[in-house]
Formats: structure tokens, sequence, C-alpha cells
């Protein structure tokens, strides 16, 4: 059987990030859910730093250039997806809206989505749930039900009523790894195929016939 | 093989001075630069169609009737002609008139625009954008093909008897190139019908348009138009050149970095890799554009963008002279060399003409009779193949 394979999109901006050390826990927590159902793993980590130019030459040509066209395929054809960015005025940072919006509406339909985010302070924690997951609801991805937010204080272990950092990735991580073993494996749709449009065998003059309402 | 210009018709302020050309000023020039496309023996002119501003070009037919009036041997054309939003009526009616204004010299190039509010502007749907491009191109096909149409589809109103007026002249419609730059419906359409395939060529990456026409050459094949490399394929592109390529970067530069359309993105060198875009030397631009058929295979149409981004007419004449002087003369030699016997001549009027003479244009589906042998879903539509199919094209 084919690897599953996990697309991470990290949206941190620094090097090192702790944006980017969230995204390897959470694809780590993935990766263990998997194996422990009996799946092999292959997890691509892309981080939109990397990207940011070509994402805004996206925005203002029209068009992927070469790296970040490649990158789309690999995200968009993943069994599943892990986001994580870093909070900014209360929502997602503009460079990763601006990521989602140069990615064709429908291409992550029906895709398991682990969130994660990443602010200083745990004033940020809800914006998960009200700022991220309603975009994930629109493009009619499926969002895992357990987003992981992480405030500077999480990384020092600090025990502050809630549950701690590690169990939180590894709850999130076996649920997603749940959701991307019960998914069926995609099978590759080739737009250049004409079958993928016109219908098995048939020619162009079935799309007329169905206009003429036969 | 044809060269000549397209242009998209906008009106842009100059980079270099602050100065924006009012729009009669703009519509004057571009009617100097389309006969000077002649006078510098190049082939083709075409028109883009836009209804909005920082675009004049509303009307096309309109302009290349003037244009044909000045000129005596350039083609006009459009770049492109909306399907999806222009009654097919008008457009047959249009262009048919055009064709006898212009003694031939016409043909259409059609597309699903790049506008989206243009659709709700004239009634329609842009959910819809495919849809009425099959539809509408269908009917078009037909009022070109049939003295009298009774039809009847979902996006405009029935039509019985009805003919269109003047008749193609010479009993020969104008030649359709269908352009896409992302639906491969559409190369299917081109391909479905026998007409030409345009790939604009200048806002994307080769690859994407290597694999709409390598699709739209499949088909072409598969419809029993010919083999694939018979298909008949056009391409656009965007030069700018100065004798010293230096020269040339450093006169564009501004200009590319407040277009409109790509300004502020992309540095000039980073879109000049990524797409056909040339500025330099002529002898860069005739090596660049004459790869294109290793790219591309063997074309029959290579269109240039030179006069947009707020260039002024002097500095566009100018790169008109070039081309025409160095550039093109060079390139027809070079496109011609080792081109396969099979590879057909780009469409002229009077070799449509000769082909209509001896029952050789295509036939919408081509001739082969795979529809007949199909299952019951698509052997409804055979009588509808059949309606615009070889009957139809015997009624010229």
């Amino acid at each position: 059987m084919t690897a599953r394979r996990i697309a991470v999109v990290t949206a941190g901006l620094s090097n090192p990030s702790t944006t980017r050390l969230l995204a390897d826990r959470l694809a780590d927590a993935a990766t263990r859910g998997l194996v422990e159902a009996g799946e092999s793993v292959e997890v691509d980590v892309f981080e939109l730093r990397d990207y940011a130019h070509d994402v805004t030459n996206n925005l203002l040509t029209g068009f992927a250039p070469p790296a970040l066209a490649s990158m789309i395929d690999a995200v968009t054809s993943a069994d599943g997806l892990i986001v994580v960015t870093p909070i900014f005025s209360t929502s997602y940072s503009g460079l990763f809206k601006s990521f989602i919006d140069v990615i064709d509406p429908d291409a992550l339909t029906g895709m398991p989505v682990l969130i994660g985010a990443n602010a200083g302070t745990a004033r940020h924690s809800l914006a998960i749930d009200y700022a991220i997951r309603p975009l994930f609801a629109y493009l009619h991805a499926e969002a895992i039900s357990t987003g992981v937010f992480a405030a500077s204080s999480d990384w020092g272990g600090t025990e502050d009523g809630a549950a701690q950092l590690a169990s939180r990735i590894d709850r999130a991580g076996r649920e997603f790894a749940a959701a991307v073993a019960r998914r069926e494996r995609k099978a590759a749709v080739d737009l250049w195929d004409p079958a993928s449009f016109l219908g098995e065998g048939r020619s162009f003059g079935h799309l007329l016939g169905g206009l003429a309402g036969e | 093989m044809q060269f000549g210009l397209f242009t998209v018709s906008d009106v842009t302020e100059d980079p270099t001075t602050h100065r924006t050309p009012s729009e009669a000023e703009r519509i004057q020039d571009v009617l100097t630069i389309a006969q000077h496309a002649e006078e510098v023996g190049l082939d083709v002119f075409a028109l883009g169609e836009h209804h909005n501003p920082p675009f004049f070009s509303s009307s096309p037919t309109t302009t290349l009737a003037y244009i044909a009036a000045k000129t005596e041997n350039l083609i006009l054309s459009t770049s492109t002609t909306l399907i999806t939003t222009n009654d097919p009526v008008k457009i047959a009616e249009d262009f048919a008139m055009l064709q006898h204004v212009a003694g031939g010299r016409v043909d259409v190039m059609l597309g699903r625009g790049n506008t989206g509010p243009v659709y709700p502007w004239f009634g329609q749907d842009i959910r819809q954008g495919i849809p009425l491009a099959i539809e509408n191109y269908n009917l078009l096909h037909r009022l070109w093909r049939e003295d009298f149409v009774d039809w009847q589809g979902e996006f405009r109103m029935p039509l019985q008897g009805f003919q269109s007026t003047p008749r193609p002249l010479d009993g020969t419609p104008p030649f359709v190139w269908h352009g896409s730059i992302r639906s491969p419906e559409i190369a299917e359409q081109a391909a479905y019908y026998g007409d030409g395939f345009f790939a604009n060529n200048i806002f994307w990456p080769k690859e994407h348009y290597q694999r709409l026409i390598e699709y739209y050459r499949r088909r072409f094949e598969f419809y029993g138009h010919g083999t694939a490399a018979q298909a008949i394929v056009g391409l656009g592109g965007q030069v700018f050149m100065n004798a010293n390529s230096q020269d040339a970067v450093r006169q564009f530069r501004p200009y590319f970095d407040n277009a409109p359309v790509y300004g502020h993105g992309p540095s000039l060198e980073e879109f000049t890799e990524m797409t056909p875009l040339t500025v330099g030397s002529p002898q860069q631009v005739i090596d660049r554009y004459a790869a294109m058929r290793d790219h591309f295979g063997d074309y029959q149409r290579q269109l240039f963008l030179v006069d947009h981004a707020g260039l002024p007419l002097k500095t566009v004449l100018e790169q008109i002279d070039i081309l025409g002087g160095e550039v093109v003369p060079q390139l027809r030699k070079e496109l011609a060399q080792n081109r396969p016997a099979e590879v057909p001549d780009a469409p002229t009027h009077a070799a449509r003409v000769a082909a209509n003479a001896r029952g050789e244009l295509p036939v919408a589906g081509g001739t082969l009779e795979r529809e007949a042998t199909a299952t019951a879903s698509t052997a409804s539509t055979a009588s509808t193949g059949s309606a615009f199919g070889p009957a139809a094209t015997k009624g010229n």
C-alpha cells in the first residue's frame, strides 16, 4: 500500500520559528497515529516564508511561479493537511491568508485538516475557533475538532489548569491520523483526460447534447 | 506562417512622464499602429474586446472596418471576441459584414473574457461561462453555414427559420480561433469543430500552454480533422527591443514595473524567465521565438503585444519597425526551415474558399461515426450533431 502523504504548511515568519516548532510536533503526533493504524507516512513541510514573494507575485499576476506551483500541487494532492499560523491581530497571519487565496477554492474540499496556532499570550487561544476554523469550513475542508493553540508560556510547561501542550498535541495528532486513515484514497483526477469532463468514452458532442436538453 | 500584433486596448499612464493619453488619442493611436503593421509587412492585426475602463475597445468590428478601409493586405482579427456575453446572432452578422467590407481579410478569435462583471452587465451568469461558450458557438457556427436556422437552447430566445445577414462572403465563414488560458473544454471545442486554437502565451509559464496545445492537437486528431501536427495553432507573445539589449531593459523596466497586470509583482527578470516576455536585442527575440516550435510544434500564427502599459506611440511604432524590419523576416526563414510538408499554412479567406469549393472545410465533430456507436445517452446527440454536420456545410 502506498504511503499516506501529509502536507504541513507553517506560516511563521522568523527563523527559527516557534510556529514551525509546533508544526513539527503536530506532524510527529500525526505520524505516530498513522503508524499505529498500520499506515506508512510521508511528510512534506513547507514554510510559507520561503514562498512569500511567489505568493505575492501570484496575487498580482494570476499565476503561480514554478516553485509555488509545485508546492500547491503537493499540498492539494496530499491525504491530509496540517496548518500552523501565528496569530496576528486576533487572526491568521496575512501571509497565511494570501496563500489560501492563491489556492483554487475547491482544492481542499474533503481534506482532513489539523489546525495549529501560535501566539505570545493565551488571550488569543480562541482564534482557532472563531477565525481559522470558519475559513476551512468555507473551503469545505474537514477540519478536525481539536485545534492546538500554543502560547509562549506553553513551551515552559507551566501548569495552568488546562491540559499540557504535549497532551493536546498528542490528542490532535490521533484525531487527525484517524481522519486521514478513514479517508478513501483519492484517485488522481487528470484534468487533461477528456473523460474527466466529457464522461468516459464521450466526445464534445455530448456537451452539446446536454445543452440542447437531451 | 502569419505574424502580427494583438492589443488589449488599455489606456494607461506613461510612468516615465506621468501623462495619460485621452481615450480619443489612444483610439487614434491604435488605428495608426494597425496601419503601420501593414506598412512594415506584418500579416495580422487583432484587437480585444472590453466593456470597462481602462480599456477602450468595446466595438472591435467598427474599429476593424476602419482599418480594413485603410489597408490592403492586413488580416483583421480579434483577441478576443466574447462568445459568452455577446449574442451569437450579432457576432454572426457583425463579422459577416466585416468580411464583405474587408474583402475577406477577417477571422475571429473567441474567448470567455476575463472580467467577471461583464456577465451581469450583459444579463448572463458567470457560473455558466463554459456552457455559454459551448452553446453560443454552436449557434454561431450554424448561422454561418445554414441559410435558415431553427434553433432552441438554454440561454437565448429560440429561432425559427432565421437567416443571419449578410451571408458570409463567398459562402465561406470567417476562420475561428478559440482562445483559452485555462480550460481544456475550450481546447476540446476547437478540436471538435476543426477550428484553430490560440494560446495567449503571455501571462503564464510555457508548460501551462504546452499542456493545452498538446491536448488540442491530440483531440483534433481524435475528431478526424487531420494529424495532431496538422492542427491550427496560434501563439501570443510579448517583446520589447533595442539594438543594445541593456538599453531595451533600461527603457522597458519602468513600463513593466508599473503595468496594471503585473506591475509591483515579479521582477522583469523573473517574468522574462517564466514567460515568453523577451526584452533585449532583436536577435534575442528571434532566438526566443524561433524556439517556440520546439515547445509547441510547428504553428501557424504568432501575434505580439507591443503597445500596452503606457508605452508612447512613437516607441510602439519603433518597436513595429524593428519587428517588421529585422525580427519577422528572420523568424519567417527560421520557422520555414525543416517545416514538415504536412503542416498546413495559416488560414486565409482565399484558401478557405478554395477548400470549401472542394468540400474540404472541417465538419463539426469530424467525419467519424463515433457518436452512432456510442451508448443510448450519446446516441441522442447524434441527431444534434447531424443538424450542423455535413448537410449543414453543403447549405452554402
